[in-house]
């Protein structure tokens, strides 16, 4: 299937990719209301990684083997097995953050404020997921990939 | 006849199902659970009891999950006997079911020590959803106002927190000197301890229940309970919530062999042939431990039953094991503990501590040969599941053992050969 992968040499930390993520997963799809009035807040589903001077953005893998998708207490994690997508139901998830104990990748995120997971959906129904279109600098890719 | 029959439908059933399926799309399925719907979330019961969750909400596979797997559901039977000669399971009612494999996915009973007066009404054990539906409506019946937890583990933590919710006073009753003590060190058990108790929650250590009293003429009905010390605590309901044992009683008298639980090798198969057990039934391999003990939790049920799965359909798989894992998300502090938390002093042994008062973040880290075998984190999770993978691939931590504890600690600290091996960068 079709993954997102960072071009490590090529990543500048601007960290534009945390915030076209959080714009698209806004429910305004505004950059000024989505950080500062929206509520819940929106939460980046990608994380800018930094170990100066090295940097890249990780968001998830849809792992063949998900290990969130086995570990997960409700049922909300899913491998949907057409498309290959893991994806997350936030009305099943109870947040237990089992999930984020097992995924190798860092790549679940707490959203606090409604006591659930976030993580990275592709971008369903863009032609291109937002932090990769938005990347300044060509650092993320989206192609085929096998894990 | 059916090839397959799975006594048990919950986390290790429905993992054993899901595998069986992968390999064998035809082979004819039967499961036989006493429980009238039993795919749901057991660890979501609490969130029944406080409201935040129904029954539907709590259900982690469909309705049509056992239709569409083409499985003959037999819920709301319990199975009563094995005849391992014979190869078949009994029912209740004395209807038997004839198996080619077999695996046994009963789970655990709730352990409740031996108290006077745990026969009163207002006592309840907490492990089902029926437990779960019981407290909630005597709660609203009586209309209780105070609640007295029987242990301080993964399931007291999370009914104390669900009775709170409902406006009950609880104390909360631990033998051990501090809450959570399977999971955390005395320090980080302290830091929750004391958030706990800012909740408004009554916290005893180093007691236990020694009796329960019921009302004055009315001895029959719990009116409050007696500490090891001998004080006392008025309440209404009190919850024997100590943990689980393994229910092995389908298997006692049997050929099958059980030490605390039943006993499986690496494949999840018994000493018995074509039977095969997983889940909190069983004892299944820790890798940190290098043994196999009991570990009654749930992503680890899973995996054990689609290890089972596999092989019982014909798909050699070994079980890579598991660990003392689990991440707890009550009272607002967000905790992962995986694998040793509280080591006795060993000079094998590198410890790494750090505490930030200011946010009351805890972490620590275990470290053998400079392999991470303990991981503890409190308030600060979200990077858990990195360490948690060096854990599990023993991979050698040694070149940036200093940035494990840092605040950025992630992916970009591990070495670039690991990181492309993961797919991280390219
Ligand atoms: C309140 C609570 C909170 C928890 N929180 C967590 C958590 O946060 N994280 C975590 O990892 N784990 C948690 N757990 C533990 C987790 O729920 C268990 O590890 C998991 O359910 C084990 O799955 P299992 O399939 O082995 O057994 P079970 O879930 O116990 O299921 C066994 C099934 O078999 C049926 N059965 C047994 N004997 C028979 C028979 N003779 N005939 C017919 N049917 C039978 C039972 O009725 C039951 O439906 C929690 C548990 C509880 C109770
Ligand atoms: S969340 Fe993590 S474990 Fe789950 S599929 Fe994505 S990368 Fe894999
Ligand atoms: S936090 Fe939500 S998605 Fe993650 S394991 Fe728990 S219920 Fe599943």
């Amino acid at each position: 299937m079709k993954r997102i992968i960072a071009k490590q040499e090529l990543c500048m930390g601007c960290g534009l990719c945390e915030v076209y993520c959080t714009v698209q997963h806004s429910k305004s799809k505004d950059i000024i209301k989505a950080y500062n009035s929206e509520c819940p807040k929106p939460i980046s589903r990608v994380r800018l990684e930094v170990n100066k001077p090295i940097s890249f953005a990780i968001q998830c893998r849809h792992c063949e083997d998900a290990p969130c998708v086995t570990a997960c207490l409700s049922g909300a994690m899913q491998k949907d097995e057409k498309t290959g997508l893991v994806t997350h139901n936030p009305d099943k998830c109870m947040g237990c953050w089992t999930c984020i104990m097992v995924c190798p990748y860092g790549a679940i995120k707490m959203d606090q404020q409604g006591k659930v997971v976030a993580k990275c959906d592709l971008c369903q129904g863009l032609e291109e997921p937002a932090c990769v279109a938005n990347c300044p600098n060509q650092a993320l890719v989206f192609k085929e990939v096998k894990l | 006849m059916a090839k397959y029959v799975i006594v048990g439908a919950s986390a290790a059933g429905i993992g054993a199902v899901e595998a069986i399926r992968e390999v064998d799309p035809v082979g004819a399925i039967t499961v036989i659970s006493e429980e009238p719907c039993p795919q749901y979330s057991r660890p979501m019961i609490s969130d029944f009891v406080s409201g935040k969750a129904d029954f539907n909400k709590m259900k982690c596979r469909t309705d049509e999950f056992w239709k569409e797997n083409n499985v003959e559901a037999l819920t709301g039977k319990k199975a009563t006997a094995l005849n391992l000669t014979e190869k078949t399971v009994q029912l209740e009612g004395g209807e038997k079911v004839a198996y080619e494999k077999l695996l046994l996915a009963t789970g655990g009973k709730p352990f409740v020590p031996k108290m006077e007066g745990s026969d009163k009404d207002g006592v309840f054990t907490f492990t089902t959803f029926k437990d779960a539906e019981r407290l909630a409506a005597k709660i609203d019946s009586i209309n209780a106002k105070a609640a007295v937890v029987i242990g301080a583990g993964l399931i007291g933590i999370s009914v104390t927190e669900a009775l709170l919710k409902r406006g009950l006073k609880v104390t909360m009753v631990e033998l051990q000197d501090k809450i959570l003590s399977l999971l955390l060190d005395a320090k980080a058990s302290d830091l929750v301890e004391a958030v706990v108790r800012k909740a408004g929650v009554n916290i005893v250590t180093g007691q236990s229940v020694q009796k329960i009293l019921g009302k004055p003429g009315n001895e029959g009905v719990v009116d409050g309970v007696i500490l090891t010390k001998g004080d006392q605590v008025p309440c209404d309901l009190v919850i024997v919530a100590i943990g689980v044992v393994p229910r092995t009683e389908l298997v006692t008298g049997t050929a099958v062999k059980i030490n605390r639980g039943i006993v499986v090798d690496n494949m999840m198969q018994t000493n018995v042939p074509d039977v095969y057990a997983s889940g909190d039934v069983t004892e299944a391999y820790d890798f940190i431990m290098n043994q196999n003990r009991l570990l009654p939790l749930w992503p680890l049920a899973v995996l054990e039953g689609q290890v089972a799965g596999y092989n019982m359909a014909g798909k050699k798989t070994t079980y890579m094991g598991g660990t003392n894992m689990s991440s707890l998300k009550y009272f607002g502090t967000p905790i992962v503990s995986i694998g040793l938390a509280n080591p006795k002093e060993d000079p094998a042994l590198e410890v790494l501590v750090k505490h930030d008062a200011e946010r009351n973040v805890y972490k620590k880290l275990v470290l053998k040969n400079n392999v991470i075998v303990g991981l503890t984190l409190v308030n600060c999770i979200e990077r858990a599941g990195v360490s948690f993978y060096l854990m599990k691939n023993a991979i050698n931590v040694k070149k940036f053992k200093q940035k494990l504890l840092s605040d950025d600690f992630g992916l970009a600290t591990l070495p670039v050969s690991l990181q492309r091996k993961m797919c991280v960068v390219q």
